[in-house]
């Protein structure tokens, strides 16, 4: 199945599109039928993306789908079984990693310990026989603000100045795409929270390609022009972060971004642009182009911030669409919201977010509810896909 | 805190602080009686004072030659144990290959084999092979090569093994080829281990005896010049030797402590407070 | 991640050839001179004769010194194991700072000649030393007791001797307990006694097992003691197989004796590493 990726929002206001370093080679990064086989399991099965140049993107996916697999092929750290990676036009499928103009900032920084920082970051430079290293070094440094640590060793310095340290040491060689595996996975929340902005402006201000590795779903919708889910070694989907979260085509995507309420129910017609569902005795509506399925029965999706929860009877503004008979069974007050689990008639529990506007009632548990939503938001998933793959267990 | 109730608390570390000093007793009597002046040679006491042992070091005939022998062959069984050694644990801890238990099991004989039975059994091989009469140098340093090799081997493969693989990758990332990478970035890291390997092959060797009396023929190093004198009237230079060794090992320990101490000192600024990058302010 | 390919072979192979020509194959002549007829000599040569009688005769004459030395090795290796605790678990817990002093430390006397520092032995317990002197006072010794050429005075160098290599594995083992589970013997209320003995010293016993191992062994095989601290009646089997070879020219007697000792300590290695380690899984 062949994705390309969306266009997105590659090119940044200042118009500085494109990779600095590279002569104009920037057609992307392409890999087609990319498979990697281990002893006893494949990691990889034979994916196609299209990585277009300058864009921020960023593979997503729980731990053991082959993110990183497909990262460490990129980078030539790991031989492929079968396929080719593309690049610029060149076909690097087998070149050993010093001889690809690519590089990697490593989940564990694999920052020099026998060097200081500043030929940690002159490393590349120097490999490669450039002329004014001392002055890319002293810009780079500063760019990423460290410059007054340049004399230090890597172990003197805080996670967060080595995490700085390995993107400098690779951004420093201006390569056609920076990976970056998982890179703020060992700092804490704050931290991570403003490396993001940071990391993000930095893409924007160079316009190289960023491949960025990461199991946060909210990380990666936070910076990343363009998302591929990864799931058991298949890309599950693949568009802009807004797409993936408002139009999932598998249970695994729905439930891997955010939360999701999943509702069996059984297709009773198809008229134009709307498909008539039956959800347990009541009939909903769903999108033609938001029903990923051909089959008889499917899976209902709606996101719970689209769940509107009212008392019995009371109109809400979702026509068509009402469900009525469900009981609260759980308030969950978290300051910003309001989490509610709704037992419905057939057994299953929804759950639905209500923003603290203050405008609306707080329920309680054992209150008679009816819920409905826009018939918009709603979209249709195969039925023969697992309702819980994909979500997060805390 | 009562004087009995300070000995409970501390009576771990009184207890281990004794057996220290009871290690470094004889070591005391070793540098006390290097410069003692016997009256008698063969009744081993403290008689008198003197200088003369450590300004006359090579008064007995034949020691300064076994000490000069024993150096020789510590330098060349160093050189050879840690080349062979240092190969073998870079396989062991970089490379795949088939037979790896039997490979650990034939490093770790040799350290656990009694002296008596690697003696004797080179001494046989030796006779069987028809150099029975021209035991000497050369099987002294093929003796001591053979077991310091394993040691090599457990020092470097411990330092290798700590030092993760992800640098070698990362280097490789810079465009490091491969010779690059290993000169510029395994070297460096793995050395400290190659060259306590070094140490220490060359103190097993320059101190063995068992291994060597058999298979030494006529040629004497240290340690067999001791006991050769210990039946017949110990000079008291022996003891200055073994002050001398005491004395430059040491030496080399503490320095080299020192010196990762004052390194690690001059460097050492209080960590920066892990500050986010400030997010504000634009670029121009 | 391990690379494939020959270059892990070529790396490994001259070690491991200087390792089979000087290790393995020393073993094949031994085995091969304890069969020889031992009315050869080294100069006329020896003629084999497959005499598995040199096995019995060795047995027969020298079980004594046989015996004793693994009696005096045992010995030794229990003093080292007390002794050496002690000192590995000041070390771990109590030294902070110190640590890596005292472990130098530990292995500082080493830095010197073996047979210097047990000469050094020989001034210590000398008959007319402060030691004995001390022990004729308090009359632990009879008045013209000695030390010296008894097997007091051969214990006591082996167990100097050898601590070191039973201090640093069981520092090693020691020194990785994890302080929390002791903590958590006390909240479960152990006195320190039961603490140590149910927490500490199973957790310690890996180190325990490296550390007996790499002292009996080589105690077992030593002679230098022996000869320098002991008299005729300490003979261990160590000074017995140097002189086969040396003195009496014996050399099939002294290949028997020697694969003896080596198999003996090979079935009593296996029999301890299997009881220690079904022990360490309880």
């Amino acid at each position: 199945m062949s994705q390309v990726a969306d266009p997105g929002n590659a090119t940044d206001a200042d118009g500085a599109a494109g990779s600095a370093g590279s002569s104009g080679g920037g057609s992307g990064l392409e890999l087609r039928a990319l498979t990697k086989e281990f002893a006893n399991f494949t990691a990889v099965k034979s994916i196609d993306l299209d990585v277009p140049a300058g864009a921020f993107f960023a593979l997503l996916g729980p731990s053991g789908c082959g993110k990183t697999t497909t990262l460490r092929m990129v980078a030539g750290l790991e031989t492929p079984t079968s396929g080719t990676i593309t690049l610029a036009g060149q076909d690097i499928t087998f070149a050993k990693p010093y001889r690809r103009p690519v590089n990697t900032v490593f989940q564990s920084y694999a920052l020099f310990p026998h060097l200081d920082i500043f030929e940690n970051v002159a490393f590349g430079l120097r490999r490669r026989k450039k002329s004014d290293v001392d002055q890319q070094v002293n810009e780079m440094l500063e760019l990423v603000e460290l410059s007054s640590q340049a004399r230090k060793k890597p172990t003197q310095l805080s996670g967060g100045q080595q995490q700085r340290v390995a993107l400098a040491r690779a951004l420093v060689n201006h390569p056609e795409v920076l990976l970056l595996d998982e890179p703020l996975g060992a700092l804490d929340l704050k931290l991570r929270r403003s490396m993001q902005v940071e990391l993000k402006r930095i893409q924007t201000d160079v316009g190289l390609t960023f491949i960025h590795v990461t199991h946060d779903q909210e990380e990666a919708m936070t910076m990343a022009d363009t998302i591929a889910v990864m799931n058991a070694g298949v890309i599950e989907q693949m568009g802009a972060p807004e797409e993936l979260y408002e139009n999932p085509r598998t249970t695994f995507v729905a439930n891997f971004l955010g939360q999701t309420n999943l509702i069996e129910g059984k297709i009773t017609g198809r008229s134009g642009d709307q498909i008539a569902v039956d959800m347990h005795g009541i009939g909903v509506s769903v999108n033609a182009n938001r029903a990923h399925t051909d089959g008889g029965e499917g899976w209902v999706g709606i996101r719970p911030e689209k769940v509107l929860i009212g008392d019995e009877g009371e109109s809400l503004d979702a026509p068509g669409n009402t469900i009525p008979g469900g009981v609260v069974s759980d308030v969950s007050f978290t300051g910003v919201s309001t989490t509610y689990l709704v037992r419905m008639p057939w057994g299953q529990e929804l759950v639905v977010f209500e923003q603290n506007t203050g405008r609306r009632k707080l329920f309680r548990t054992g209150d008679k509810v009816e819920l409905s939503w826009r018939p918009e938001y709603a979209f249709l998933l195969d039925r023969s896909q697992d309702a819980s793959a994909g979500a997060q267990t805390n | 805190m009562s004087a009995l109730r300070w000995v409970r608390t501390n009576l771990v570390l009184i207890l281990g602080l004794l057996v220290l000093a009871y290690t470094f007793v004889p070591i005391a009597i070793v540098i006390l009686m290097s410069f003692n002046e016997p009256d008698s040679r063969l009744i081993y006491k403290f008689d008198g004072f003197t200088l003369d042992n450590w300004l006359n070091p090579c008064a007995d005939p034949g020691m300064c030659e076994a000490v000069a022998r024993s150096i020789e062959i510590g330098l060349l069984t160093t050189v050879v144990a840690t080349i062979l050694g240092t190969l073998m644990a870079f396989a062991l801890v970089r490379y795949e290959f088939s037979g790896r238990s039997s490979t650990n099991l034939l490093i770790f004989l040799p350290m656990a084999t009694p002296e008596i039975v690697m003696g004797s059994s080179l001494l046989a091989l030796f006779v069987a092979a028809g150099f029975g009469g021209s035991l000497g140098f050369g099987t002294i340093l093929i003796a001591h090569i053979m077991f310091c090799i394993s040691f090599v081997v457990v020092t470097v493969r411990a330092r290798l093994a700590g030092m993760s693989d992800t640098l070698e990758q990362a280097a490789a990332d810079l465009y490091a080829t491969p010779s690059q990478t290993f000169w510029r970035v395994t070297f460096p890291l793995v050395f400290p281990g190659i060259l306590g390997a070094a140490l220490l092959a060359f103190s097993l060797s320059f101190d063995d005896f068992i291994v060597t009396n058999l298979n030494a023929g006529t040629t004497t190093t240290f340690p067999l010049y001791v006991w050769g004198v210990a039946q017949r009237g110990v000079p008291m230079q022996v003891n200055v030797v073994g002050t001398l060794m005491f004395v430059i090992s040491i030496a080399i320990v503490l320095g080299g402590e020192a010196r990762n101490r004052a390194r690690t000192r001059a460097l050492r600024e209080p960590a920066a407070m892990d500050m986010p990058p400030p997010v504000t302010a634009p670029r121009s | 991640m391990r690379k494939h390919g020959k270059v892990g072979y070529l790396l490994l192979i001259p070690g491991m050839i200087w390792l089979i020509l000087f290790f393995v194959i020393p073993f094949y002549s031994l085995v091969a001179t304890s069969l020889y007829d031992p009315n050869g000599s080294v100069f006329a040569g020896y003629e084999m004769t497959w005499e598995f009688s040199n096995y019995v005769h060795a047995l027969e004459d020298y079980w004594q010194p046989l015996l004793r030395s693994f009696l005096y090795a045992g010995l030794a290796t229990l003093f080292c194991l007390v002794l050496g605790y002690v000192l590995a678990y000041a070390i771990a817990f109590k030294a902070g700072r110190w640590k890596n002093l005292m472990l130098v430390l530990v292995i500082a006397p080493f830095f010197t000649s073996f047979l210097v520092r047990t000469l050094s032995w020989k001034l210590i317990l000398a008959d007319d030393g402060l030691i004995v002197n001390t022990l004729q006072f308090l009359h632990i010794l009879s008045q013209d007791g000695r030390l010296l050429a008894t097997p007091v005075a051969v214990i006591a160098g082996l167990t100097y001797n050898f601590l070191p290599f039973m201090v640093l594995p069981l520092f090693a083992s020691i020194d990785k307990i994890d302080h929390r589970l002791i903590e958590a013997g006390g909240d479960l209320y152990a006195s320190p006694f039961v603490g140590f003995w149910k927490v500490t010293w199973p957790l310690s016993l890996p180190g325990v097992v490296s550390g007996t191992l790499l002292t009996f062994i080589p105690a077992a095989g030593d002679y230098i003691n022996a000869e320098l601290l002991g008299s005729p009646q300490q003979r261990m089997v160590g000074n017995v197989i140097q002189n086969l070879f040396t003195d009496a020219n014996n050399y099939p007697a002294a290949g028997a004796l020697s694969v003896i000792l080596m198999a003996i300590i090979v079935v009593m290695v296996l029999f301890y590493v299997r009881r220690a380690g079904t022990e360490e899984l309880l």
